[in-house]
């Protein structure tokens, strides 16, 4: 039943994938600017730049260099950098480990934490906790990232100097990142955890359980939480995306190397094979992301399992 | 051997008590029928009785509830959630939403005995597919791997009732426990408690608006009107000669019924809400008797064979 039901839905990923490269190709080629300006020497003559477009097969109608950067990549080909002039999947290779460390720590940060906070939450009676994570969920959702981002480098790293400012060398190069990234996504999973935790609370089943002499704690953590976590792993599926795009802008800010400092250098060059690559590889996640999601609703809820099959 | 008592309780939430002066007795091996329309408080009596009051923000005011000598009222948590399950069990109205839609049927009933038996999971489980067997659903070991969506409402219902019976409790209480259910299978359900209470000489309060159904399996009834009981006594007693109006008139909405009005379903008016309780006798805005006394003065139960009704005029009407 699982099987087939993760089947079904791998499946419903090869449209989308296809959607998504021809929009990724279309808006990197749109972009005004090419990447020969970036390119040629100073002073070179019209006859130079126009071998450089053929050469990169730029002179093509837009719909023939769709089809090749598609069919080269069946071949696990991602092109070459125009302006960096290395083949796109090894730049893709040395930089995804960065944002894929950094996304992890950023994700397990704000689920762990923002489960613990918002059942916390939910269950305490003590009024003054329920004030503090009611200010912080306030706080982490309405607080920008970047702005965070400078608070905690001029605090932490500038003034404390507990971390470094920037860079990627050593683990403590990834706290304020992972701050940054995962402050709003742990106000996020909080409120989530804390609504959900009281909406089931009032269900029906409920009050059997307590009728059944479970303590309040086993009906806790046997019954409500894997109710609470379905509509938790929605939202943190979704938040794979909102994390990775938040790594784009916290890796440029913290001068970290990665998929997003990669990408948005690409972008200034107009490098369109990096730029296309890279932002497949973040779409892809987003998708895998969501796939993951569905999967693991799937496994935690039999009605889901049942009703896609 | 009185099993339950309930002394003048009144139950409250904040400022409001939708609950007030309801008494009742029970024995082993009897049922006792709590009838009134929906509103009359008959759930918050249930919900006294197994000290669940606290889950909605309500609390036992005066009165006493005494379970087989032990005083139920102010009892600490962990001393309740020890009878809960293991010494009195519930049955709920919709088993639509009364399991767990996230787990199999077994684990979710297993849980019983491992918690109030000390069994194992094996042993517990081994006892689920035998109490399963008896309450008349096919194929126990395959219906423990199966998940509440997979069962019909009437299946389910003999789940909850087969969680209510797994550390054998000597208290039922059973709150509208076929209003959910189809007809056919109400029946069912009603026989298979009225089974259980033979078999097992249990104590069951079995709540409902059905006055058939009261007169089919209870020995005793109190029916309840507006957060009060109008009226209590034997089922022979009250059904020969139900004293209070609004028995009379629950009894003479029974399709078929001796005394019964061919014209009427139900009784014209609804129940008030505990917000707008009337004054004096809690009927008086219904009732065809109504007379200036019912509107200032509650009335005092008056006796009369095997039954005692709070009416000012119990024994003048006919
Ligand atoms: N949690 C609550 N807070 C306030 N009033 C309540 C609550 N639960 C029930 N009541 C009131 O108590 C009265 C009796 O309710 P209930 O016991 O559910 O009636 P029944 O089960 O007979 O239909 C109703 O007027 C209802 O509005
Ligand atoms: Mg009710």
């Amino acid at each position: 039943m699982l099987l087939r039901y993760i089947f079904f839905r791998a499946l419903m990923l090869i449209p989308v994938s296809i959607s998504i490269s021809v929009v990724i190709f279309m808006i990197v080629h749109l972009i005004p600017g090419d990447p020969i300006d970036n390119l040629i020497r100073v002073g070179s003559s019209p006859s130079d730049r126009a071998a450089l477009v053929v050469k990169y097969g730029l002179d093509q109608s837009i719909f023939v260099q769709y089809f090749r950067w598609v069919g080269a990549m069946f071949h696990g080909d991602f092109g070459t950098a125009i302006v960096l002039r290395r083949p796109v999947a090894d730049l893709i290779a040395q930089n995804l480990p960065y944002s894929l460390t950094l996304g992890a720590f950023a994700f397990a940060f704000s689920s762990i934490v923002g489960i613990i906070l918002g059942t916390i939450s939910a269950t305490t009676r003590s009024k003054v906790v329920q004030q503090f994570v009611r200010g912080f969920i306030l706080l982490g959702s309405t607080v920008p990232g970047f702005w965070l981002a400078l608070l905690m480098i001029l605090f932490f790293a500038v003034q404390l100097q507990w971390f470094p400012v920037s860079g990627a060398r050593g683990w403590d190069s990834l706290v304020l990142p992972v701050l940054t990234i995962g402050f709003g996504g742990v106000a996020l999973v909080a409120r989530v955890t804390r609504v959900a935790l009281l909406d089931v609370r009032r269900e029906d089943f409920v009050v059997l359980l307590h009728a059944k002499g479970l303590s309040s704690a086993a009906i806790l953590f046997r019954h409500l939480l894997p109710h609470a976590m379905l509509p938790v792993v929605t939202i943190l599926a979704l938040r794979i995306g909102w994390i990775l795009g938040g790594a784009v802008t916290v890796e440029f800010v913290f001068a970290r190397p990665g998929l997003g400092s990669l990408l948005i250098r690409a972008l200034g060059q107009r490098d369109y094979p990096v730029v296309q690559g890279s932002l497949l590889m973040l779409a892809l996640a987003v998708m895998l992301g969501t796939l993951i999601g569905d999967v693991a609703q799937a496994m935690m809820d039999p009605r889901i399992r049942e009703a896609k099959t | 051997m009185t099993m339950l008592e309930v002394r003048d309780l009144e139950v409250a939430f904040g400022p409001i008590a939708p609950l007030s002066g309801v008494s009742f007795s029970l024995s082993k091996g009897e049922t006792l029928g709590i009838v009134g329309e929906s509103g009359s408080g008959k759930s918050l009596a249930a919900m006294s009785v197994l000290g669940l009051l606290p889950l909605s923000g309500g609390r036992i005011t005066a009165g006493s509830i005494i379970f087989d000598g032990q005083e139920l009222a102010g009892l600490p948590e962990p001393a309740y959630r020890k009878l809960r399950g293991g010494r009195i069990g519930l049955i709920t109205q919709n088993p639509m939403t009364s399991l767990d839609p996230l787990q199999k049927i077994g684990p979710q009933v297993d849980a019983v005995a491992v918690l109030h038996l000390g069994m194992t999971s094996a042993q517990a489980r081994a006892r689920t597919v035998d109490i399963l067997g008896t309450l008349r659903i096919p194929e126990p070991a395959l219906i423990c791997n199966r998940y509440p969506h997979q069962m019909s409402g009437g299946m389910k219902q003999r789940i909850v009732i087969a969680m209510a019976l797994a550390a054998d409790p000597d208290l039922l209480v059973a709150d509208e426990p076929t209003t959910a259910l189809d007809v056919t299978v109400q029946a069912q359900i009603i026989r298979l408690l009225d089974d259980l209470v033979k078999e097992r000489d249990l104590a069951l309060v079995l709540i409902t608006h059905d006055m058939s159904v009261v007169a089919q399996t209870c020995d005793k009834v109190v029916v309840m009107y507006a957060g009060r009981v109008v009226e209590r006594g034997t089922v022979t007693a009250i059904f020969d000669a139900p004293q209070h109006p609004y028995t009379q008139a629950l009894i003479g909405c029974i399709p078929g019924a001796a005394g019964a009005d061919e014209h009427l379903t139900s009784i014209p008016g609804t129940v008030p809400t505990v917000l707008n309780y009337p004054k004096g006798c809690p009927f008086h805005t219904r009732c065809a008797h109504m007379q200036p006394i019912c509107t200032t003065d509650v009335p005092a139960f008056v006796s009369h064979n095997d039954s005692a009704a709070a009416c000012h005029f119990a024994g003048d009407m006919k």
